[in-house]
């Protein structure tokens, strides 16, 4: 089957990817490497912060986006990478033992005015939990090679 | 950190600096962003990257780990002099965040962090927002990533 291009991503449509579950020893490990601080790495001190409780760091709430859009969907396309984020929401703390699916939404598709053989596509996603609980929410725009380099958009 | 109360607006700090390796970039990948760009050297010399880069995510957590490390040793020159020192974060999240230029093999970024904005709390009576311009800026001065961070400061009343 064809790779997935610029062509495929059509303002409107919405998949779902997943499940994957966050364990403790994830949010642990991934905290000791980028993001030490109590809140992400022991119950105890995590209980008197805001959060209320181990929770994993929000960076690696984004970390497992990016590796279920990977597996999703991205490294069976043309992916040419991402110019950048408009927003993320740390909405909810992302707890131990999560079940995470990945709710992915087009926006809109737009053919790129200096790069005729790309498209950018601006996407919604959401990590949601078992009860359908938005965890995080990211605005992100992705840009991908097009089936017909240089057609008209 | 110290207090809410004691953040200076359009005060900028260099919090820390990085040089990327290509064992780095491979690690990173293999575990959240598995795209051959960010992977194997002969597959980013024939994409439009041109050569290995890093997960734009990887650029995006080192400035996560070096904020955390400067904020540390904040705190422990603080606690040495007797201060009390806040607690801060949780973030709410981040908004324009731009990768610029990739984050190449062997390139060296410097973080800087401005405050660009404090505001209160309606939900958090104890504690204010702090708004953060984030950068980081290769060898050759270029900006390579940017984005905008809130996050909860502990106010100074709050534990005393």
């Amino acid at each position: 089957m064809p790779k997935r291009t610029w062509e495929d991503f059509k303002t409107g449509d919405v998949a779902v990817y997943g499940p994957r579950v966050i364990t403790r020893e994830e949010i642990v490990a991934f905290s000791a490497e980028f993001d030490l601080q109590p809140m992400h790495m022991d119950e105890a001190a995590a209980s008197a912060t805001l959060l209320g409780g181990l929770a994993a760091s929000g960076w690696h709430g984004c970390a497992l986006m990016m590796r279920m859009i990977a597996d999703g969907f991205l490294l069976d396309s043309t992916s040419m990478g991402s110019p950048g984020i408009e927003e993320v929401r740390w909405l909810r703390p992302l707890r131990p033992g999560t079940q995470l699916r990945l709710r992915v939404t087009v926006l809109d598709s737009r053919a790129s005015k200096s790069r005729p053989d790309m498209g950018l596509t601006r996407m919604h996603y959401e990590l949601i939990d078992a009860a359908d609980t938005v965890i995080t929410s990211m605005t992100s725009t992705m840009m991908f090679g097009r089936r017909q380099p240089g057609a008209a958009a | 950190m110290s207090f809410f109360e004691d953040i200076v607006v359009g005060e900028s700090v260099l919090v820390g600096r990085h040089t990327f390796s290509a064992e780095d970039i491979k690690a990173f990948a293999r575990r959240f962003d598995p795209q051959l760009f960010h992977l194997d050297e002969s597959a980013a010399a024939a994409s439009h990257f041109g050569a290995l880069c890093a997960s734009g995510w990887h650029t995006a957590v080192t400035w996560m780990r070096l904020m955390v490390d400067y904020q540390r040793r904040s705190n422990e020159a603080a606690l040495a002099r007797g201060e009390r020192v806040g607690h801060v974060g949780p973030s709410t999240g981040f908004r324009d965040l731009k990768w610029l230029k990739p984050v190449y093999v062997g390139d060296t970024i410097d973080y800087r962090t401005e405050v660009t904005e404090t505001r209160a709390s309606n939900s958090r009576p104890g504690y204010g927002l702090m708004t953060l311009l984030a950068t980081g800026t290769n060898q050759k001065g270029e900006l390579v990533i940017s984005f905008v961070s809130t996050s909860f400061v502990e106010r100074r009343g709050k534990a005393s």
